[in-house]
């Protein structure tokens, strides 16, 4: 049997694709603001807090970086309403993503924040700022300057693994395309245009967060093709 | 319905040993292409050079999510039955590969330039260059990130789950829609990849502490 590609009949479902892909945009740069937002709060906790908030801290980003974020997400969404917490697919899949990014968040601005000279800390004490002002005007700046291509690659990646949500069956691009293919029995076709899709979103995720380096932290505009990732988020 | 006991928990376990198996699989095979990525990636040869970068800059902007329904679909169309398994491993390994070029591109280029010169000053070729002299110094370097990248690949084999291959999460959609007990259950999901995970993380974390290496950001 001969098989020829037909785009034809996906391109006529493309307001349900477009929806995705705007369905994912705002999926990700929500959970992309809120997850950071959140990790610095828990890099700010950790810093200032005694030991055993420390441990807390720790014990929140070990367990959700050493378990895959589909399962997260299903402990979540099937979990918590029983517990009488009813929400949505979309709404689960956005706490899913918020709580899994804040984790590696945390662990790379911990790093940045670390890296960060005592000296810096003690100027900013003797000039009789306390420790979370000095946390908040002297080490958190140049801490995510440090590590701004880490924590770009893993937005990247929360990008990518926003598709995880369409196992709950939340219409972003992977849920759009699934019921694409259902209608068009065209899987083949569907999932080029998906891909394509994805990459686009991901090389416009890349340009933007390059951009920001450069306007936020002065770092030097590198070529695209330097920005590959050592990491993953699952 | 049944309840969440013994025999559930066995299952479990027992599927746990799959995503062993395809995480080894997908290991070895991406590690080959991972290594020639690499060093086509290092290459003197710009179009070389430049395949190997647009190679890693397109695997790592797509899900690997469609990186499996494009191989599952892909494969169909060439006209073979593919199985579950063929399909994740052939998708993993291709995500693996991607991701191990980069890791180990950074590590060899973490080896000092001098260690080059050197080789090269006593007319060693370049395999023979990377052979004795760059590659065991490189591969202490890429021990700590490979490691750490395990723990990612290990997460990432849930995915398959919806081709239908059974492994650890797969097996848990199984449980929980005959118990309906899915607190019980992707806890004790949860619980099983973390036990795999975990050392895995602490492993990395040591052995970067001891091989005395930075990570190579």
């Amino acid at each position: 049997m001969e098989f020829s590609l037909h785009f034809a009949s996906v391109f006529a479902e493309s307001d349900l694709i477009i929806r995705g892909i705007l369905l994912t945009i705002g999926l990700s740069s929500s959970a992309i603001l809120l997850g950071s937002g959140l990790a610095i709060l828990l890099v700010a906790t950790r810093n200032l807090g005694n030991k055993f908030v420390r441990g807390c801290v720790d014990a929140y980003v070990e367990l959700l970086r050493n378990t895959p974020f589909l399962i997260q997400l299903f402990m979540i969404f099937f979990g918590l309403p029983l517990m009488g917490v009813r929400m949505s697919g979309t709404q689960a899949a956005l706490l899913a993503m918020t709580l899994n990014l804040s984790a590696y968040a945390t662990e790379i601005i911990r790093a940045g924040v670390d890296s960060i000279h005592k000296s810096q800390i003690e100027a900013g004490l003797s000039l009789a700022l306390s420790r979370i002002q000095v946390f908040r005007y002297v080490v958190l700046k140049p801490a995510i300057a440090k590590v701004w291509p880490s924590l770009s690659s893993q937005f990247v990646l929360m990008l990518l693994a926003s598709s995880i949500c369409s196992f709950i069956s939340v219409p972003e691009l992977s849920g759009a395309a699934a019921i694409v293919e259902q209608r068009t029995f065209r899987s083949f076709e569907t999932y080029i245009v998906v891909t394509l899709s994805y990459l686009a979103l991901a090389l416009v995720l890349k340009l933007i967060l390059i951009w920001l380096g450069h306007r936020l932290f002065h770092r030097k505009v590198v070529s695209i093709l330097s920005t590959a990732s050592k990491g993953g988020i699952a | 319905m049944s309840t969440f006991g013994w025999p559930e928990f066995l299952f479990l376990l027992r599927s746990a040993g799959w995503s062993i198996v395809l995480t080894v699989i997908a290991f070895a095979f991406g590690a080959i292409g991972g290594g020639a990525f690499a060093i086509m990636r290092l290459a003197n040869n710009a179009v070389l050079r430049n395949i190997a970068a647009i190679y890693i800059l397109v695997i790592q902007s797509i899900p690997v999510l469609m990186i499996l329904f494009m191989s599952y679909y892909g494969l169909s169309i060439a006209g073979v039955e593919i199985p579950p398994l063929l399909a994740a491993s052939v998708s993993l390994s291709i995500y693996v590969s991607a991701y191990l070029a980069e890791i180990w591109r950074g590590s060899i280029q973490a080896v000092p330039p001098q260690q080059w010169e050197a080789s090269a000053s006593l007319a060693l070729t370049r395999p023979q260059q990377y052979r004795y002299i760059i590659l065991p110094q490189a591969l202490r370097i890429s021990l700590p990130p490979t490691v750490g990248f395990l723990v990612q690949l290990v997460k990432n084999t849930s995915i398959v789950s919806v081709v239908g291959f059974v492994e650890l999460s797969r097996a848990g959609q199984l449980v929980n829609n005959a118990t309906f007990r899915p607190f019980e259950v992707f806890m004790v999901v949860a619980a099983i990849y973390f036990a795999i995970c975990f050392p895995l993380s602490r492993l990395s974390r040591y052995l970067e502490r001891v091989l005395h290496v930075g990570r190579s950001h």
